[in-house]
C-alpha cells in the first residue's frame, strides 16, 4: 500500500511536468488520490488544448463529463473531465474551474459528439453556458419548466415548483414533400419506461427521429445530497431496476475507495458472482425479447422461462429477486451456506444446457435471422464518435470492457474474453448477448471455487469528509460511472450518476436512420437502454 | 418446426397454480417484517436505519409513538437486523394488497424510562387485516367474474409514472409461462380506451403527471386503478420533491394498493384479483343504479 501510494506520487510529479512543459501554466496541479485516479487541476474552463493532447499524444477516450457546485467552498463551480487510455486502469480527471460571475465554458460537443446530451445536462442542471454548443436545446429538464438549476447548492430539493406552461417540447420540423411526423410515447404500448419519440418518416422509412428523455427524472442525483450513505445504498439500486446489483455496487466501491475500506476477498468474489447473475438474467431476457418482437415468441416463452429460474434463484442467494439488499459499503450483508452455493451450482448447470438448446432454436429460424441482420446498423466510426459503451458498443467495434480495462471485485482472477464485432446489426447486438452469457457462466465456475474464507464484509468507520472517488462497474448494459464527494456527517456532498444508457440513446437515432417504422421495436430492444437510468 | 415441438414437449408444463395453491418461494425471500411490539424494547435503532422513513418516531416528553409504513416498506430487512431484541422479525408473507391505504399503517405507543427505551406499550392501531382472507379461491372468484361479467376478459394498461422499472421486470415477469396471468382471462393491453384497469408504477415524476392523467382519462368507465410497489403507494426512497410528486393517489383516486419494492409476479397477481373484485362491485353498482 505505502509503495502504491509513494509510486503515485511519483509518477502524479512525472505527469505534472510533462504536462506543464505542454500546456504551461493553465495546469494547476497534478494530484494522484489513488494509483488508477489522477486529478488534474486547470487554472481555467479551457478544457480543449488539454483534450487535445490527450486524446491526440495518448489516444484517450472521453469517459463522461460533469459539474459541481463549490461556490461555498471554493467561490467557482467545477467541471470534471474523465479521461481513459488504452490499456492503462487508470483515469485522469482533468477538474476546470467555471467562474461564478460568468458561467460559461467551452462545449467540445462540435468535435465529440460524445458529450452532446452530458453538455446539455450541465447547462440545465447547473445553469452553466456550454459556449460553442452545436445545439443547446434543453436536454434534462422539458421545455416547459421554469428557469430552475436543481443541483445548485442554493436550490432546495424540497422546492415546489408551479405548475407547467406552455409547450412541453419544441421539435425541429421535418420538411418535405410526403414527409410527415409521428409522435410517440410517453406512454407506449408494451410495459415499458416511458419517453417521447418523434418520427419523421417518407412511406415507411425513417428519415429522422428526435428522442425527448427525462419524464422518468425524480431528483435521484440531488436526493443523494440529502441522505446518509448507508440509505443512499437503496437509492443506488433504484436508479435503474434492471441493473441494482451494478448501480449498487458502483456505489458501495465509491465510499469505500474514499475511505479507503479495504473489502475481504469472499465479499469481492459473491459481488463478482451477483454481478454476473445480474448480467445473465438481463441477457437471456433480452435475447427473448429480440426474438418476440420479430414474431417468434416461442423463444421467448423459453427465454421468460429460463429468466424465472435464474430470478429464483438470484431470491434464494440474496432474498431479493433483483438482487437488492445484499451489497453493503464494506462487502456484502450476509454470507451464503453449502445449500446456496449447491443450488447456484445446479442451477447454473442447467441453465447453461437450456440456454444452447434456446440458441440453437434461435439459430434454426431463417425468418429471426433474416429479420434481424442488416437491421439498424450502427457503424463502428459513428459509434466511437457517439462514445456507445456496453452491448451495443461491443456489436459496433468499440473494444470497451471495465471488467478487463479498470478490474473491480475479482475479475483480476478470472480469464474470460470480450466478444467485439464490426457489423453493428440488431442480429450482432444479440451475437454478444450469447457471447457474454457464456462468458459469465463461466466466470461463475470459476469464482465459486474461489476465495472461500469465511470474511465477506468490514466494520465501516465514519466516512471522512471531503474526499472524492471514482467508481466503474461494467453492468450488463455497459459502464456505470458513479463520482461521489463525501461531507459530514455520512452525508454526501455530490454524487454523479452515469447510466452507460446516457451515452447510448443517440446511437438509437443512428441506427434506425433508413429503416422501417416497424422495426423500431426490434431495433429499440437491442439496444434496451434504461430509460430512468438515463433521467434519475 | 420438429425441434421447437420437440423442446416444448420435454420442457413439459411450467405454470404455477398460484393463488389456488400456495406460492413456491425462497425461505430465503424478505416479506413484511412482522413487529412484536410487546417484546420491542427500543425501536431507535430500527428508525434509525430504515432508508425510506417506514419506521418513524415521534417521542413527546416520556411517550413515544412508532409508525410503521409498509406503504414506504421497500424490504431490506436492515430493522430486523438492528433490532437486538429480536422483536422484529422478517416473515415470507406477500399479500398485502389492500383497497385501503390507511389499512398499510400500524402504531404502537409506548411510555418511555430515561435512556429513552420502552417501558411500558400501551396501545397498539393495527388495522392490517387482509382485504380478502380467502386467497385460494380469489383467482377462482376472479375467473367467474371476468367470464360472467367482463365478456371472458379484464384489459390492463399499464402506465410508468417514472418507476425505476425493477416494478416493470415483474408486472413483465406475470406474462412468462410461470405465472401466465393470462389463464385468468387477464391481458395487457397497448390503448387505454381498451382498459378496465390501469396498473401504476413509480413515484409520479412531474414529468409524467399529466400523460398519467391524460391515459386515465382515455379510459371508458367502469375503471379501477391500481398503485404498485413502495414508489406508487408513496414516493418510496424518492419521496417527495422538485421532480416527484410523491404518490398514485396524489394525481389519480387509487383503488388498490400493492406493496413491494418490487412486488414479486404473486404479490401483484393478488393485488390485481382484489381490483377484479372491486370492479365487479362497481359494474354492479352501475347496473342497480
Amino acid at each position: 500500500m505505502m509503495t502504491q501510494s509513494m509510486s503515485a506520487a511519483t509518477s502524479a510529479i512525472a505527469m505534472f511536468e510533462a504536462l506543464r512543459q505542454k500546456l504551461g501554466q493553465q495546469v494547476q496541479s497534478v494530484r494522484a488520490d489513488r494509483v488508477d485516479e489522477v486529478y488534474i487541476l486547470l487554472a481555467d474552463a479551457d478544457i480543449r488544448p488539454i483534450t487535445e493532447h490527450l486524446r491526440g499524444e495518448f489516444g484517450a477516450r472521453l469517459v463522461t463529463v460533469f459539474a459541481e457546485d463549490r461556490r461555498s467552498v471554493e467561490g467557482v463551480f467545477f467541471n470534471y473531465y474523465v479521461f481513459e487510455q488504452k490499456g492503462s486502469a487508470q483515469y485522469l480527471i482533468v477538474q476546470a474551474p467555471v467562474r461564478s460571475d460568468t458561467l460559461e465554458f467551452p462545449s467540445l460537443s462540435a468535435e465529440l459528439p460524445a458529450v452532446n446530451w452530458q453538455e446539455r445536462e450541465i447547462q440545465d442542471w447547473f445553469g452553466l453556458m456550454a459556449v460553442g454548443h452545436p445545439n443547446p436545446r434543453r436536454v434534462a429538464l422539458h421545455d416547459n419548466w421554469p428557469d430552475v438549476y436543481p443541483l445548485r447548492k442554493d436550490f432546495p430539493i424540497e422546492t415546489v415548483l408551479p405548475p407547467f406552461e406552455g409547450e412541453r417540447h419544441i421539435y425541429r420540423p421535418a420538411l418535405g414533400e410526403g414527409v410527415f411526423q409521428v409522435p410517440v410515447g410517453p406512454v407506449h404500448a408494451g410495459i415499458i419506461e416511458p419517453g417521447h419519440f418523434n418520427f419523421a418518416v417518407a412511406g415507411e422509412p425513417i428519415l429522422y427521429l428526435q428522442l425527448r428523455m427525462f419524464y422518468a427524472h425524480k431528483g435521484t442525483e440531488k436526493l443523494f445530497e440529502k441522505l446518509p450513505i448507508h440509505k443512499a445504498v437503496f437509492l443506488a439500486e433504484s436508479i435503474s431496476g434492471d441493473s441494482s446489483f451494478s448501480h449498487g455496487t458502483a456505489f458501495c466501491q465509491a465510499i469505500e475507495r474514499a475511505a479507503g475500506i479495504e473489502v475481504p476477498l469472499r465479499g469481492l468474489v459473491m459481488r463478482s458472482i451477483l454481478l454476473e447473475l445480474e448480467r445473465l438474467c438481463n441477457h437471456v431476457a433480452d435475447i427473448g425479447a429480440i426474438a418476440t418482437d420479430v414474431g417468434f415468441v416461442i423463444a421467448n416463452a423459453h427465454a421468460s422461462r429460463l429468466k424465472e429460474t435464474l430470478v429464483t434463484l438470484n431470491e434464494q442467494m440474496t432474498g431479493s429477486r433483483l438482487l437488492r439488499g445484499m451489497v453493503c459499503v464494506g462487502g456484502v450483508r450476509r454470507g451464503w451456506d453449502q445449500a446456496q452455493l449447491d443450488a447456484l451450482r445446479i442451477t447454473l448447470d442447467s441453465f447453461a444446457r437450456e440456454f444452447q438448446d434456446l440458441i440453437s432454436l434461435i439459430d434454426r429460424s431463417e425468418s429471426v435471422r433474416d429479420r434481424l441482420e442488416q437491421t439498424g446498423v450502427l457503424r463502428p466510426d459513428k459509434a466511437r464518435d457517439l462514445g456507445i459503451v456496453g452491448v451495443g458498443g461491443r456489436a459496433s467495434g468499440v473494444d470497451l470492457d471495465v471488467r478487463r480495462d479498470h478490474p473491480y471485485a475479482t475479475y483480476s482472477r478470472y480469464s474470460f474474453r470480450v466478444p467485439v464485432y464490426q457489423a453493428g446489426d440488431v442480429w450482432h447486438r444479440m451475437q454478444v448477448r450469447i457471447d457474454e452469457v457464456n462468458e459469465s457462466i463461466g466466470i461463475i465456475r470459476n469464482a465459486i471455487e474461489d476465495g472461500l474464507q469465511r470474511e465477506f464484509r468490514v466494520p465501516v468507520p465514519a466516512i471522512p469528509p471531503d474526499r472524492c472517488a471514482l467508481s466503474a462497474v461494467e453492468g450488463w448494459r455497459g459502464e456505470i460511472i458513479h463520482w461521489i464527494r463525501t461531507g459530514p456527517d455520512n452525508l454526501l456532498e455530490r454524487c454523479k450518476i452515469k447510466d452507460p444508457s446516457l451515452n447510448n440513446w443517440p446511437a438509437l437515432v443512428e441506427a434506425v436512420q433508413g429503416n422501417i417504422i416497424a422495426d423500431f421495436p426490434v431495433i429499440n430492444k437491442s439496444f434496451n437502454l434504461s430509460y430512468s437510468g438515463t433521467d434519475r | 418446426m420438429f425441434k421447437i415441438l420437440q423442446k416444448t414437449v420435454s420442457t413439459g408444463t411450467v405454470t404455477a397454480n398460484y393463488p389456488a395453491e400456495p406460492a413456491k418461494i425462497s425461505e430465503r425471500f424478505r416479506g413484511r417484517p412482522s413487529f412484536d411490539f410487546e417484546k420491542w424494547k427500543d425501536a431507535r435503532p430500527a428508525a434509525e436505519v430504515c432508508p425510506t422513513g417506514a419506521i418513524s418516531l415521534s417521542d413527546k416528553g416520556d411517550s413515544r409513538i412508532v409508525t410503521v409504513d409498509y406503504g414506504l416498506c421497500v424490504f431490506c430487512g436492515l430493522c430486523a437486523e438492528a433490532s437486538s431484541d429480536q422483536a422484529v422479525r422478517i416473515t415470507q408473507e406477500f399479500e398485502l394488497a389492500t383497497p385501503d391505504r390507511r389499512s398499510l399503517v400500524l402504531t404502537a405507543d409506548y411510555t418511555l424510562n430515561a435512556d429513552r427505551t420502552h417501558h411500558t406499550l400501551r396501545k397498539v392501531d393495527r388495522r392490517l387485516v387482509n382485504a380478502e382472507t380467502d386467497v385460494e379461491n380469489l383467482g377462482q372468484k376472479a375467473r367467474e367474474t371476468i367470464q360472467k361479467i367482463l365478456g371472458r376478459s379484464l384489459a390492463i394498461r399499464e402506465v410508468d409514472a417514472g418507476s425505476c422499472n425493477g416494478c416493470e421486470l415483474e408486472i413483465v415477469a406475470l406474462n412468462n409461462p410461470v405465472h401466465d396471468i393470462e389463464r385468468f382471462g387477464i391481458h395487457f393491453v397497448a390503448s387505454p380506451r381498451h382498459a378496465d384497469m390501469l396498473l401504476v408504477t413509480g413515484p409520479v415524476t412531474r414529468n409524467m403527471e399529466l400523460a398519467l392523467l391524460k391515459t386515465h382519462g382515455a379510459m371508458a368507465e367502469p375503471k379501477v386503478v391500481v398503485a404498485v410497489g413502495a414508489c406508487g403507494i408513496s414516493g418510496g426512497i424518492f419521496g417527495e420533491n422538485y421532480a416527484s410528486l410523491g404518490s398514485v393517489d396524489k394525481v389519480l383516486p387509487v383503488d388498490v394498493y400493492i406493496p413491494g419494492c418490487p412486488p414479486r409476479p404473486q404479490a401483484l397477481l393478488h393485488g390485481i384479483l382484489l381490483a377484479v373484485g372491486r370492479l365487479a362491485e362497481r359494474l354492479h353498482n352501475d347496473r342497480a343504479g
